[in-house]
């Protein structure tokens, strides 16, 4: 299936939302924030995207940026990706994709921890890398970097029977 | 290394041993015995941070083997452990087990920082790294390299050697009630 017909089919079974085709060397598709979880089924099971290959964010100026890089084992498509642009900085949230690819869980919880999204219907959204209780999420451009001491670190890591 | 402080004392004074045991007999301190003993049966704890674990490894394997120095078995529990081999990056999410570790190994115990990373916190001025294994446990060798190679890790462990060998029962610690001087 090539490309345009992916975005054919989209465009015909969501005509009200406004999914954008971005210009580029990847092919990129931007989606609203609302209708992240049903165009995901659709590209899973109408479109044999069985395969979520990655799945992060970018922090721009004006919004975050989730990105979803899908590829498909079943039938020889060319790679996607999905795009999601979250506006409100202050509070990013968006829908969960582990009803769709279950290999969503880490990733998500990684994006989390990292850049702070909220991704609502996530079985277990705790932080992944870091440990619940540290200040910030390191990946956003306003964390200021800096060496902390293991004294003040000690103050924020979790009791000594959770570890 | 040669045992000078074992053979120094090979020739035994006739008037404390009997003229057919003196071929089978041997004088020396109980120091020299003790350090001897134990410099030759240092086994390390099995603990792998980062990429200097990797030397750590290959210093353990057949190229240069550290087993030569009586470190045969890389030990997987503190409990028999007698030296840790900090080998990488410290992070703050692994300190606490760096610490806990240490405090289950019981003494006389000894540490090596190896690497930049242990050493001073490295090219990593960063808010999830530790800035040097100092920071959180007593540390006895200092080993710079980003990685050491294996030669630089023997090295440390011969240093560590000459350190124990310095040491004397009647003044370690480890052997002291406590709040005796």
């Amino acid at each position: 299936m090539s490309h345009q017909a992916t975005l054919d089919t989209l465009l015909t079974r969501f005509p009200e939302a406004g999914i954008e085709r971005q210009e580029g060397l990847d092919f990129t598709i931007v989606l609203p924030s609302s209708l992240i979880v049903d165009a995901c089924r659709t590209l899973r099971d109408d479109l044999g995207f069985d395969f979520l290959s990655n799945l992060t964010a970018v922090d721009r100026p004006d919004a975050f940026e989730v990105v979803y890089h899908l590829y498909s084992l079943s039938n020889p498509a060319p790679p996607l990706a999905l795009k999601v642009r979250l506006a409100d900085k202050a509070d990013p949230r968006l829908a969960s994709v582990t009803s769709v690819w279950e290999g969503a869980n880490l990733q998500e919880r990684e994006v989390y921890d990292l850049f702070g999204i909220v991704f609502e219907g996530h079985p277990k959204l705790e932080r992944i890398l870091l440990w619940e209780g540290f200040p910030g999420h390191p990946l956003r451009k306003d964390f200021i970097n800096r060496i902390y001491s293991f004294e003040e670190m000690r103050a924020t890591l979790p009791p000594e029977t959770e570890r | 290394m040669p045992e000078r402080e074992i053979h120094h004392t090979l020739t035994v004074p006739e008037t404390l041993v009997p003229e057919d045991l003196q071929r089978n007999a041997l004088l020396t301190s109980v120091d020299s015995v003790y350090n001897w003993a134990r410099r030759r049966s240092m086994w390390p704890l099995t603990f792998g941070l980062a990429c200097c674990a990797l030397e750590m490894i290959a210093a353990g394997a057949a190229r240069y083997d550290y087993g030569r120095l009586g470190m045969d078995i890389p030990f997987s529990s503190p409990r028999q452990s007698d030296l840790l081999i900090i080998s990488g990056t410290i992070t703050h999410k692994m300190a606490p087990q760096l610490i806990r570790l240490w405090n289950q190994m019981p003494e006389p115990k000894y540490s090596i920082a190896m690497g930049a990373c242990t050493v001073s916190g490295g090219t990593f001025d960063s808010y999830a790294v530790v800035q040097g294994a100092a920071e959180l446990i007593p540390v006895d060798i200092y080993l710079p390299g980003c990685p050491p190679r294996p030669e630089a890790l023997i090295y440390a462990f011969t240093k560590l050697h000459e350190m124990v060998g310095q040491q004397s029962v009647k003044t370690v610690s480890w052997y002291r009630k406590e709040g005796e001087a």
